[in-house]
């Protein structure tokens, strides 16, 4: 064994793959150790109310270390952070003020801004607020005033009343430079709240983002999901189906292929007719109209996946393999000392041809993994779980090639690539080993 | 045995078995695509549901008392289930169903129409299928004339640096063709904006003949790239290997000893004995490609075969995946049927009708 891993990793493409391999074997069990398979799903199907603190299409934030000038990343104030100033104005109104400040060095527009509230009170009427926005040369534009409810959420870009007195986005507007337009005045920021509540129990919290262009690993979707989620756990779902449909389909292949063989007669005759069939049957086909028919969870499709995979082409190649086997002495010696047909086949016939199977089973991993990525993009992708299909589906849908949100498919994309490639190294070097008639050449 | 009677018996009995087994495959594809017949109870509760509607709002039905109304409507969905043959058992419609596929009587489709607004699956094929020929055929040939082409110049020199960039690229074959292409209009397209996003001609369409084919070609370029950039090393690679083996056979051997010129030993000792296999994979290659269309003429938005299929599975078309798959599997079966007759042909070793069964 470590005689055939020595030789395996002589092949430098090979040590290249294994290694690969082995990283993405790491990655699936952090992720399926770190996010539990029903969080996973929960984080995906989320929607905007869980990552609402999130940029819409943010960019992943390791473009930075490729420009000149930084692109913002969100910037998020809490009012539990900052200093505050109460006072009594009059029969059971408070006053209460505070500024959520923040420094802003960049030269690009933040994407968005919003305000999000927690109010706690007792009666009917919930603190009212007024909010004023401060720039770095000491201007104060009042942007508005809201009655607020426990959980709220003013969102300054989506004001149109803001829009029309600033006269162009508020997030351009609030940051642009009064001289030079269209540019970004930098320094420090303030949002100014001042509340009023109306019984003593009353507080009120504020939460100041300012949506940024860059966000995390792998950048933001258009609803606002991280990415990282999405291409971590795509990787245990990718390396689960590409491994579970390769063992599946291979290993019934060659188990039908040597009953085959052995019995011959009508044994033989049904088998190859069936496969027959099975060659006419389109398969992209047919697994679509399964996905659109049926059902889209991954897991009917695997299944799906290995049936059609059973009676495959493979098995004509195995079938001339193991009619040689059969022929073979020992098999004969075997046979004179009374071994059962079926202990023939499963103790002397396939154990000779798995060295065979190995490569020939690597290789074809990635081809399911691809398979399952087909299917994401043409919309067919299972609707609950993350994977890298899908994220490839999504962006394509969106237009991410026509409006430049590159990463967006390039970052599964390359997954796919490096996954695909690394499974293919090894089994070609493999090939090479298991099949010596090739390393001559 | 004689000659003539062995080879017509071969060929009768291949005939009648790739027929049957047609017959099984096209006749699974049409239970699959009618769900085991719950489609046709999609389409009984859709009848139901549009004559309601339609005795609902007429005036007229309003006066008569709702027992009579009641019978009325049952009545009218009898007579449009009879119609579209839904009284029937389904086992006994697909039975009619599997027929009418196998004498390529496609009927009509429900949902899908053709460019002209027939709704003769055959127009709709028909109107799709010259589209997916050229491109799917003429990359074909492409894909396949360079990589024998280089595949046999390549196992003439192996072990050279042009030889282990292949082999090294080989792996790269591992993704299918669609997903280059997306590489392909990142760059080409979206980055560059040197060539066309999708489609197959401009719009509008150029007037001029010369025109036209210039745009079209301009649009297939990059379908074609990513098709020949997913499969040609590999293909080189395989190809290469399978020559490297036939050209250590004693009679090359022997042929290079006598001192035969590198190009004869190549058409003579090396090509023609591998001919049944290039032929082979050949033909099957241009079977093949029609399926994998489907992804990549959505991705191109090519307005083929492919994709109509697709729209169709989506909109429960029936009859037209099942007009595309019997297509599919006759096309298959005679394949087939044609290499056998074309092996006996170009290879005087095999011996058709014999016992070759061990």
């Amino acid at each position: 064994m470590s005689e055939g891993l020595r030789q395996l990793l002589g092949y430098r493409a090979a040590a290249a793959g294994v290694v690969i391999v082995a990283l993405l074997l790491a990655t699936s069990v952090y992720a399926v150790v770190t996010i539990p398979y029903s969080e996973a799903i929960r984080l995906w199907r989320g929607g905007e109310d869980l990552w609402r603190e999130n940029p819409r299409n943010a960019r992943p934030e390791w473009v930075n270390a490729f420009r000149r000038d930084n692109l913002p990343p969100t910037i998020t104030v809490d009012s539990r952070a900052v200093p505050y100033a109460e006072r009594t104005v009059g029969v059971q109104v408070r006053e209460v003020t505070f500024d959520l400040p923040f420094d802003y060095a960049y030269s690009h527009f933040p994407t968005e801004l919003a305000v999000l509230f927690e109010a706690d009170y007792a009666g009917q009427a919930g603190p009212q607020v007024e909010l004023v926005w401060k720039t770095p040369d000491g201007a104060e534009i009042r942007l508005t005033e809201i009655g607020l409810r426990r959980r709220d959420v003013y969102r300054i870009s989506a004001d149109p009343r803001v829009q029309q007195e600033l006269g162009d986005r508020p997030e351009v507007a609030l940051f642009a430079d009064p001289d030079r337009p269209g540019e970004v005045l930098q320094g420090r920021y303030a949002l100014g709240v001042r509340a009023y509540l109306f019984d003593p129990a009353s507080t009120v919290n504020a939460r100041l983002v300012v949506y940024g262009r860059v966000h995390g690993l792998a950048g933001t979707d258009h609803l606002r999901r991280d990415l990282s989620l999405a291409l971590l756990w795509g990787t245990p779902i990718a390396m689960a189906f590409g491994l579970l449909a390769a063992v599946g389909s291979t290993v019934s292949t060659m188990v039908i292929a040597a009953v085959g063989a052995y019995y011959a007669r009508w044994v033989d005759g049904l088998i190859q007719r069936i496969t027959e069939v099975n060659l006419i049957l389109p398969g992209l086909p047919i697994l679509i109209m399964i996905a659109t028919l049926y059902s889209r969870s991954i897991w009917v499709i695997l299944g799906v996946v290995i049936l059609l995979g059973v009676f495959s082409a493979g098995i004509k190649t195995y079938r001339a393999l193991f009619l040689q086997i059969r022929e073979s002495p020992y098999i004969e010696a075997a046979r004179a000392y009374g071994a059962g047909g079926l202990r023939i086949v499963f103790s002397y016939m396939i154990p000779r041809a798995v060295p065979t199977l190995i490569p020939s089973f690597v290789t074809l991993i990635p081809s399911f993994v691809f398979l399952e990525a087909t299917l994401a993009v043409l919309g067919l992708g299972d609707p609950l779980l993350p994977t890298w299909g899908k994220v490839i589906e999504d962006a394509y849908r969106a237009g991410a090639l026509y409006v430049g949100h590159y990463y967006w498919i390039l970052q599964p994309a390359a997954l796919l690539m490096v996954t695909g490639l690394g499974f293919t190294m090894l089994g070609f070097a493999l090939d090479r080993i298991f099949n010596p008639r090739l390393r001559e050449l | 045995m004689a000659t003539l009677p062995r080879v017509v018996t071969y060929t009768l009995t291949r005939g009648v078995a790739l027929f049957l087994t047609t017959a099984v495959g096209v006749y699974l594809t049409i239970l699959v695509a009618n769900m085991g017949g719950y489609v046709d109870q999609i389409k009984r509760s859709e009848i139901r549901e549009q004559v309601g509607i339609a005795v609902g709002l007429n005036p007229e039905y309003q006066q008569l008392p709702p027992d009579v109304r009641q019978r009325m409507i049952e009545e009218m969905i009898r007579v449009e289930e009879q119609r579209l043959g839904l009284d029937r058992p389904f086992l006994l419609r697909s039975v009619y169903f599997l027929r009418d596929a196998l004498l390529l009587r496609l009927g009509f489709a429900e949902r899908t129409t053709s460019d002209t607004g027939s709704r003769l699956v055959r127009n709709i094929i028909l109107d799709r299928l010259p589209p997916t020929l050229l491109l799917f055929a003429t990359t074909q040939i492409l894909l396949f004339l360079m990589a024998v082409g280089f595949a046999l110049s390549l196992s003439r020199r192996y072990g050279s640096a042009a030889d282990r960039a292949v082999v090294g690229l080989a792996p790269t074959s591992a993704a299918p063709a669609w997903f280059y292409g997306i590489f392909l209009i990142l760059i080409f397209a979206a980055w560059l904006r040197v060539l066309p996003f999708g489609g197959m001609v401009d719009a509008p369409p150029p007037e001029n003949r010369i025109a036209y084919a210039l745009s079209v070609l301009r649009h297939m370029l990059l379908p074609a790239m990513a098709m020949v950039l997913s499969s040609v090393f590999l293909a080189i690679y395989s190809w290469r290997t399978f020559f490297l083996i036939f050209s250590s056979e004693d009679y090359v051997e022997v042929a290079k000893a006598k001192g035969l010129p590198g190009r004869l030993v190549e058409r003579r000792y090396i090509l023609r004995p591998t001919l049944p296999t290039i032929i082979t994979n050949f033909a099957l290659g241009l079977i093949g490609a029609w399926t994998g269309a489907i992804v990549l003429e959505t991705v191109f938005n090519w307005p083929g075969l492919g994709r109509a299929l697709y729209q169709a599975i989506g909109t429960f078309d029936t009859p037209v995946i099942v007009g595309a798959t019997i297509l599919y599997a006759y096309l298959l079966a005679i394949t087939v049927f044609v290499l056998d007759i074309v092996y006996a042909i170009v290879d005087p070793r095999v011996k058709v009708g014999l016992a070759a069964e061990r």
